[in-house]
């Protein structure tokens, strides 16, 4: 039986530009899933053509059980969406926006009025809630879009780069706030090009390149692709690389690699801490100085460069946008697809 | 998970007829009041349509020969003037619908509406309600400041208002080419300006500021079967503000006869047309 959230070879082109190139997901009711790539890779058009904003040329996608093409009005009603810019009307307060959202979900002017307070208040903006956003800070903003896209309490969730352009505090609290949604059992699909975000929030994890999903796994599954953990050491003085070089090749699992001019050594290794204490006791033996040594595991970026032979904020080179933040460049992409 | 289901099932009653007006009316209300936090904007709409009331008036009025009137007396043409004035007031408001749904394209606020459950055409329809709303007050300032400087109706009270209505009729069938202009364009800046050319020579080949029976025939012809003419005229025969003995065609253009007739069909033709095409259009936008 296909999840929550389901899609089959979604493809999608604008004119020259193959934005998707057959999407496969699938994700179990109650889970979350990360989308993660970079720029362009295809994030946004796959979330555009599962809320039902575009349609995709080819392909099949079930939200809810129901038939995104066949039936985009009932898919509606059981989806919400926050996007990469906060979509709120900034002359509206925060309460006139939310019950106006309410009431396009097709709720009663009083059950509408209940539930903008109440949103207010678990999104900490009951104080802001009588001003216009436009008054609102960035990360206020963010909240009032995300409490819009919960005004149902909609069983599945998409989020598309909740998180970007917001500072580390706010993006912490924002955070707090997809874990507790998550906790309730909605379903959620969410986009994000940070590989810490996706690693915090998701349960499972598909990259996404050149709009098709080249990986997919939990995070330690993705992780365990790119070779488990390795010892990195940087000696003192360059004349003890050779030594040192010896010691760690006794406890490697493979070739040791140096890096002469930074005087630092990497090894695979299988065995953990307990390891690690006796690589820094032998080397103490031996009378070799370090200035820095640990246990690394591998981080998303290098799955994701092992993957696609680049990192994941790598600039696509050659396709003529300029990046200055993130945030900024994306929107340049979009508008060019549009 | 049953709690969600009771919270989306909380829907009103009333079939998709009954959920279009709700929901037309739901945008149309965060629209004024938008309109009620940007004063500016309507104080702008305002200022124009008086500076031209005013100049035509004191600038054009004692050189236009109204026929059939006394020659030289500025009384007559400012009579004829203001139903063409209010006329084009009104559907110069168009270009700001135009410009207002540009600018809400080029927003996330679009994406939410369309990924919520609410009727197709709700966003528009709901714009096009809020801008009558803004036209209607322009025009109870206009006729004011037209009072002011001495115009008069000659008609009663009932039939005065139906002229008011036909031009504000007209007001809601041009916001929908407004809206399909605002839809088709890429920045509300050229929406503004493309809102505004085509109401150029749309409402000067007309019957609005001068008397058709200056013009070449072939302009004649145009003239008296352009839509925005058959309200003028309409108007002004509600306002009884027309001169007495005067064949009301020239060319014997049929809505010219039957001007209060015509400018209701025109209006309904306008607003299924465009509104269809609007609507349509703003289905399969992709911004």
């Amino acid at each position: 039986m296909p999840g929550a959230i389901y899609a089959e070879g979604l493809v999608k082109t604008f004119g020259d530009v193959r934005a998707l190139d057959g999407v496969d997901l699938d994700v179990p009711e109650g889970t979350v899933l990360g989308l993660l790539g970079p720029n362009g890779a295809g994030k946004t058009t796959t979330v555009r053509c599962l809320t039902t904003l575009l349609q995709p040329d080819r392909g099949k996608a079930i939200v809810a059980g129901i038939d995104v093409l066949k039936h985009p009005n009932e898919v509606r009603r059981s989806i919400g969406l926050s996007g990469q810019f906060a979509a709120v009307d900034e002359y509206l307060t925060g309460r006139e926006n939310l019950q106006m959202v309410g009431r396009l979900y097709q709720m009663r002017a009083k059950d509408a009025k209940v539930r903008a307070d109440e949103l207010l208040e678990q999104f900490n903006l009951a104080d802001a809630a009588d001003r216009t956003a436009k008054t609102y800070s960035g990360g206020m903003r963010r909240r009032l879009d995300l409490a819009a896209a919960l005004v149902v309490s909609p069983p599945v969730m998409f989020m598309d780069e909740p998180t970007t352009g917001l500072d580390p505090r706010n993006r912490q609290q924002l955070w707090e706030v997809i874990k507790q949604l998550v906790s309730g059992g909605t379903t959620l699909l969410l986009t994000t090009q940070y590989l810490e975000e996706a690693d915090h929030l998701a349960h499972d994890i598909c990259v996404v390149d050149h709009g098709r999903v080249i990986a997919r796994g939990t995070s330690d599954q993705l992780k365990a692709r790119t070779g488990g953990e390795r010892v990195e050491v940087v000696v003192h003085e360059r004349e003890h690389i050779a030594t040192a070089s010896e010691v760690l090749r006794g406890f490697g699992k493979g070739e040791t690699s140096v890096e002469e001019h930074t005087r630092k050594l990497t090894v695979p290794v299988a065995g953990g801490a307990k390891l690690l204490a006796e690589v820094i006791r032998e080397l103490d033996t031996r009378g070799i100085e370090i200035d820095d040594i640990g246990l690394r595991r591998p981080t998303l970026d290098d799955v994701f460069l092992s993957l696609t032979g680049h990192h994941a904020d790598a600039e696509d080179e050659g396709n003529g946008v300029v990046q200055d933040t993130k945030g900024r460049k994306a929107k340049a992409k979009k508008e060019t697809a549009s | 998970m049953s709690a969600v289901t009771d919270t989306v099932r909380a829907v009103q009653p009333g079939g998709a007829i009954g959920q279009s007006v709700r929901d037309s009316l739901v945008v149309a209300k965060r629209n004024l009041i938008r309109m009620s936090r940007i004063p500016e904007m309507v104080i702008f709409g305002l200022i124009q349509p008086i500076m031209f009331v005013v100049l035509f008036t004191y600038v054009f009025g004692g050189s236009i020969d109204i026929p059939g009137a006394p020659e030289g007396s500025a009384g007559p043409y400012r009579e004829f003037l203001m139903a063409g004035i209010f006329a084009q007031t009104v559907t110069f408001a168009t270009a700001g619908a135009g410009a207002g749904i540009a600018d809400d394209m080029h927003k996330g606020l679009i994406d939410r509406f369309r990924s919520l459950p609410m009727a197709r055409g709700a966003v528009l329809t709901g714009r096009t309600l809020a801008d009558l709303v803004q036209t209607a007050l322009t025009l109870v300032v206009l006729a004011v400041v037209a009072l002011l400087i001495g115009w008069r109706t000659h008609e009663s009270m009932g039939k005065v208002l139906a002229g008011f209505g036909l031009l504000l009729l007209l007001g809601y069938a041009f916001s929908w080419i407004g809206a399909l202009i605002g839809l088709s364009v890429r920045t509300p800046e050229a929406a503004t300006s493309g809102g505004l050319i085509w109401l150029f020579p749309l409402t000067f080949i007309s019957n609005a500021f001068v008397p058709v029976k200056g013009m070449p025939t072939f302009l004649q012809h145009i003239a008296e079967w352009n839509p925005f003419s058959a309200t003028v005229a309409a108007a002004r025969q509600l306002f009884g503000n027309t001169v007495a003995n005067q064949p009301k065609s020239l060319t014997g253009a049929w809505p010219m006869e039957q001007p209060v007739l015509a400018s209701i069909l025109w209006a309904v033709l306008i607003i299924v047309v465009f509104r269809t095409l609007a609507v349509r259009k703003y289905r399969s936008a992709t911004a």
